[in-house]
C-alpha cells in the first residue's frame, strides 16, 4: 500500500467520523495556538525590551570615554589629553572593524530662550552630521545640519520635541502640533536658527497608551479615596521610558560652532586638535566587538602615547539581561503549550485505539486479504498523522485569531508579533506529537492475528 | 507435481494446562484445477486445516508445500504476501469492508500488491464482470442482497489470480435457492481450471465437488477421490497394493 493511498484512507476515516475527528483535533488545535500564541507574546515582549536598546544606537554603538589613568600611569596624569579630534582621524583611518565614528562635545549648562520662555536642554551636543545615524534619529521637520553649516560653523540647531514643547508649546496644549523650522532662538545670548526637529521618541507601550487615552472619556474627578498621598516612584513608566525622554531632550548643533562659540562650556581647547567630551563608535559587526573594540584600544594607545585614559562602555550587558529575560519566558511559555500539545497527542493516542478496536474486524479482513505488519502500521500511524497535519495547519490558523483577541485584551501592551519560526516550531512538533501518539495503536492494530480478527464481534 | 502438499501437519493447542489436538498428523495433496471440498463438523478442525492452508496460520508440526515454496518457518510478513499472491478466501459472513464501494472492495488485494490504479480498476471490473455484477460496481456492500455481496466476496478473491481458493461455508449465511447459485458459480470457476476447496458442515453442499475430505477429530477420516473410482482411501490403498503385487 503506497503513501497516497494511506492518506486517502486516513481521510477517508476523518470524515467518516467527523464530530470525533474534530473534538480529537481541538487538542492540536488548542496546544499550536497556544504554542503560536506564547511565542508571539515573547515576541512582542522581546520588541518592547529591545526599543529602547535600539534607540540608543543599538549593541553596536559603544561609547568612548576618557577614564582615570591606571595606578601604575598616575604620575604622567598631566600628560593625559583625553579623547580628541586626532583620536577620531586616527580610528577612521586605522580600524577597519569600526565602521563610523561620531565626535562629541558636549554642555548641560546652556539656556535657550524663545520669547518669555526658556529651556535647558539635558544633551545639547555639537557633533557631526553623521551623529544623526549613529544615534538612530530621524529628522520630522526640516533637515539635519551638513559639512557646510559645520564647515563654517553656522548658528543652526536640530531639537528634540521636548525642546519645542517647552519653547513653543506642546501639541497637547496647543491642540495641534507646531513645526519649528525657521525659528529664532537664543542660546547662551547667541542667535540661534532652528533648522530641523527630530520625530517624537517613544516606547511602543507609551505611544498605545498615550492613543488608548485619546479613545477614553475624560475623567474629570481624579479617583481619590481618603487623604491625598503620593503613589511613589516607580513601575509607571515602562523600562525603556528614560531613554526617550532623554532623546526628547536632545540638541544637536554642528561640531565647529560648538567648538568655536561654547569650547569653554563644553570643557574643550583652543588648539587644532580639539578636546571632545566624548565619541561614539559603531562596530562594524557584533560578531566581532572583541576584536573591534581591541582594534580601537590598540590605535588609541598609539595616539594617546600609551596612556590609558579612555574606557569603553557597550550595550552587551543590557542586551545579555535582554536575551537572558526572553530565553526564560520563552522556556517557561514554550513548556506550558508543549504540554498542552501534548494533552492532544494523548487524545489523538486514546481516539486512535478506539478506533482500532472498533475496526478489528476491518484489519482482520485486510490482513487475510494480504495486507502485511508495515501496511495495517503505516495505515494507523497515517491516520493519526492525518489529524494532527490538520489540526496544527488549524492551530495555525486560530493562533492568528488568538494573537489578535490577546492584542485587543490588553490594547496598550507590546504587540505580540507571529513569526514563521515559531509556527514552522509548532507545526512539526504537532506532526511530531501525531507520529509518537500513533505508534502505539498502530503497533497494536498491525500485531493482530488475522484469524482472531475475523472471528471477533 | 501437486500444487499443495501437506505431510504430517498437527496443530496443538494450549487451553487452561489441557493439551487439544486440533490436528492430528494430516497428509494431503491438492492438485491444480481440482475441485475439492473438505467436510467435518463443528469442531472438527476443518477451520484449522483451511487457516493453515490458506496460510494464515502456521502448523506446531508437520510442512507445506505451496507451490513449489516450503512454507515452514515462515514470518508474519512472508505468510502475509503469499496469502496476497496465491491464496483467495470467501467467507461465511462476506466480509466485506462497508465504506467501500464494490469496486473498491474488490481492488482491496490488489491495493497491498502494488498496482496501478488503473490496473486495478480494470482488473477489478474484469473480475466483478466474472461474477455478473459489473452494473453494481458503484453500490456500496449494504446496498446489495447478501448473494450478490458473496459474489463480490468471490471476484475479491479471484482477482489477483491466486493459485487456491478457499470458500469458509460459502452458503451458510444465504437461502437455498442463492446458496445454488453461488455453489453453481463455484462449478463454473473450477470448469474454467481455478482451483477450489469448499469448507463445509453439509454433506450436500459437498456433494457438488468431485472429490471429498472428511475431518474427524484432527484426522482425515475418509476421502472420497473420482480418480480413485469412487473409493474411499484405505480400499484404494489396498487396490494399490493389490495391483503391485499382482
Amino acid at each position: 500500500m503506497n503513501l497516497v493511498n494511506a492518506i486517502m484512507v486516513g481521510l477517508k476515516e476523518i470524515w467518516a467520523h467527523k464530530f470525533r475527528s474534530v473534538l480529537t483535533m481541538l487538542g492540536i488545535i488548542l496546544g499550536v495556538s497556544s504554542l503560536v500564541g506564547m511565542s508571539a507574546l515573547v515576541k512582542g515582549m522581546e520588541n518592547g525590551m529591545k526599543e529602547a536598546l535600539i534607540a540608543i544606537g543599538g549593541v553596536e554603538k559603544v561609547r568612548l570615554e576618557e577614564n582615570d589613568l591606571p595606578a601604575y600611569q598616575q604620575t604622567m596624569a598631566d600628560q593625559a589629553v583625553g579623547c580628541t579630534m586626532n583620536d577620531v582621524y586616527a580610528l577612521q583611518k586605522s580600524a577597519p572593524l569600526i565602521k563610523m565614528v561620531t565626535p562629541e562635545m558636549r554642555t548641560r549648562d546652556v539656556t535657550m530662550t524663545h520669547g518669555n520662555r526658556s529651556f535647558t536642554p539635558w544633551n545639547f551636543i555639537g557633533t557631526w552630521p553623521n551623529a544623526l545615524e549613529m544615534n538612530q534619529h530621524v529628522v520630522e521637520y526640516g533637515r539635519m545640519f551638513n559639512e557646510i553649516d559645520d564647515e563654517q560653523a553656522r548658528n543652526v540647531c536640530v531639537i528634540g520635541t521636548a525642546v519645542r514643547d517647552s519653547l513653543f508649546g506642546s501639541p497637547e496644549q496647543l491642540g495641534y502640533e507646531y513645526n519649528p523650522v525657521g525659528e529664532q532662538i537664543t542660546v547662551k545670548h547667541q542667535p540661534f536658527t532652528i533648522i530641523g526637529m527630530f520625530e517624537h521618541y517613544e516606547s511602543e507601550q507609551d505611544r498605545k497608551a498615550r492613543e488608548f487615552a485619546k479613545t477614553q472619556p475624560v475623567q474629570l474627578v481624579a479617583n481619590t479615596n481618603g487623604p491625598a498621598k503620593s503613589r511613589g516612584w516607580g513601575g509607571r513608566r515602562s523600562s525603556g521610558g528614560f531613554v526617550f525622554s532623554m532623546k526628547n531632550n536632545t540638541v544637536y548643533i554642528p561640531l565647529n560652532t560648538m567648538w568655536i562659540k561654547f569650547r569653554a562650556t563644553a570643557g574643550s581647547n583652543n588648539i587644532p586638535d580639539a578636546r571632545l567630551s566624548n565619541m561614539s563608535v559603531k562596530v562594524a559587526d557584533v560578531e566581532l566587538m572583541d576584536q573591534a573594540i581591541q582594534q580601537a584600544h590598540n590605535v588609541l594607545m598609539h595616539t594617546h602615547k600609551g596612556l590609558e585614559d579612555f574606557a569603553f562602555q557597550t550595550q552587551e550587558d543590557w542586551a545579555d539581561n535582554i536575551n537572558k529575560a526572553i530565553k526564560n519566558a520563552r522556556m517557561s511559555g514554550g513548556i506550558i503549550a508543549a504540554i498542552s500539545l501534548l494533552v492532544g497527542g494523548i487524545g489523538i493516542m486514546n481516539i486512535m485505539l478506539a478506533s482500532i478496536t472498533e475496526r478489528i474486524r476491518e484489519i482482520g479482513i485486510r490482513k487475510a486479504i494480504g495486507a502485511t505488519f508495515s501496511d495495517v502500521f503505516i495505515q494507523i500511524l497515517v491516520e493519526s498523522v492525518v489529524i494532527a497535519v490538520i489540526g496544527g495547519a488549524a492551530g495555525l490558523l486560530t493562533s492568528m485569531g488568538l494573537v489578535n483577541f490577546l492584542a485587543f485584551l490588553s490594547p496598550t501592551d507590546n504587540t505580540p508579533v507571529i513569526t514563521v519560526n515559531a509556527m514552522m516550531i509548532a507545526f512539526a512538533f504537532s506532526v511530531g506529537v501525531g507520529i509518537m501518539a500513533g505508534l502505539f495503536p498502530a503497533f497494536k492494530a498491525a500485531k493482530l492475528d488475522p484469524i482472531q480478527a475475523l472471528r471477533y464481534e | 507435481m501437486a500444487l499443495i502438499e501437506v505431510r504430517n501437519v498437527s496443530k496443538l493447542y494450549h487451553l487452561g494446562g489441557e493439551e487439544i489436538r486440533a490436528l492430528d498428523d494430516v497428509s494431503l495433496d491438492i492438485d491444480g484445477g481440482e475441485f475439492i471440498s473438505i467436510i467435518g463438523p463443528s469442531g472438527s478442525g476443518k477451520s484449522t486445516l483451511m487457516h493453515i492452508l490458506g496460510c494464515l496460520d502456521s502448523p506446531t508440526h508437520g510442512t507445506i508445500k505451496l507451490d513449489d515454496t516450503m512454507i515452514e518457518n515462515a514470518t508474519p510478513h512472508q505468510l502475509a504476501r503469499i496469502r496476497n499472491q496465491k491464496i483467495g478466501f470467501v467467507f461465511q459472513f462476506f466480509n466485506l469492508l462497508p465504506k467501500l464501494n464494490v469496486l473498491q472492495n474488490v481492488e482491496l488485494p490488489m491495493v497491498y500488491s502494488g498496482f496501478s490504479s488503473r490496473e486495478r480498476r480494470e482488473r477489478a471490473l474484469a473480475a466483478l464482470k466474472l461474477v455478473g455484477l459489473e452494473n453494481r460496481a458503484r453500490h456500496r456492500p449494504m446496498q446489495i442482497s447478501g448473494g450478490q455481496q458473496q459474489r463480490v466476496a468471490i471476484a475479491r478473491a479471484l482477482v489477483n489470480n491466486p493459485k487456491i481458493v478457499f470458500a469458509d461455508e460459502p452458503t451458510g449465511n444465504l437461502d437455498s435457492n442463492t446458496g445454488e447459485a453461488i455453489l453453481e458459480l463455484f462449478r463454473k470457476l473450477s470448469q474454467e481450471g481455478r482451483t477450489i476447496a469448499l469448507v463445509t458442515h453439509d454433506p450436500e453442499i459437498a456433494a457438488v465437488t468431485p472429490r471429498r475430505i472428511e475431518i474427524r477429530d484432527g484426522k482425515i477420516a475418509k476421502e472420497v477421490d473420482p480418480r480413485l473410482a469412487g473409493l474411499d482411501r484405505g480400499m484404494a490403498v489396498q487396490k494399490q497394493n493389490a495391483n503391485q503385487v499382482a
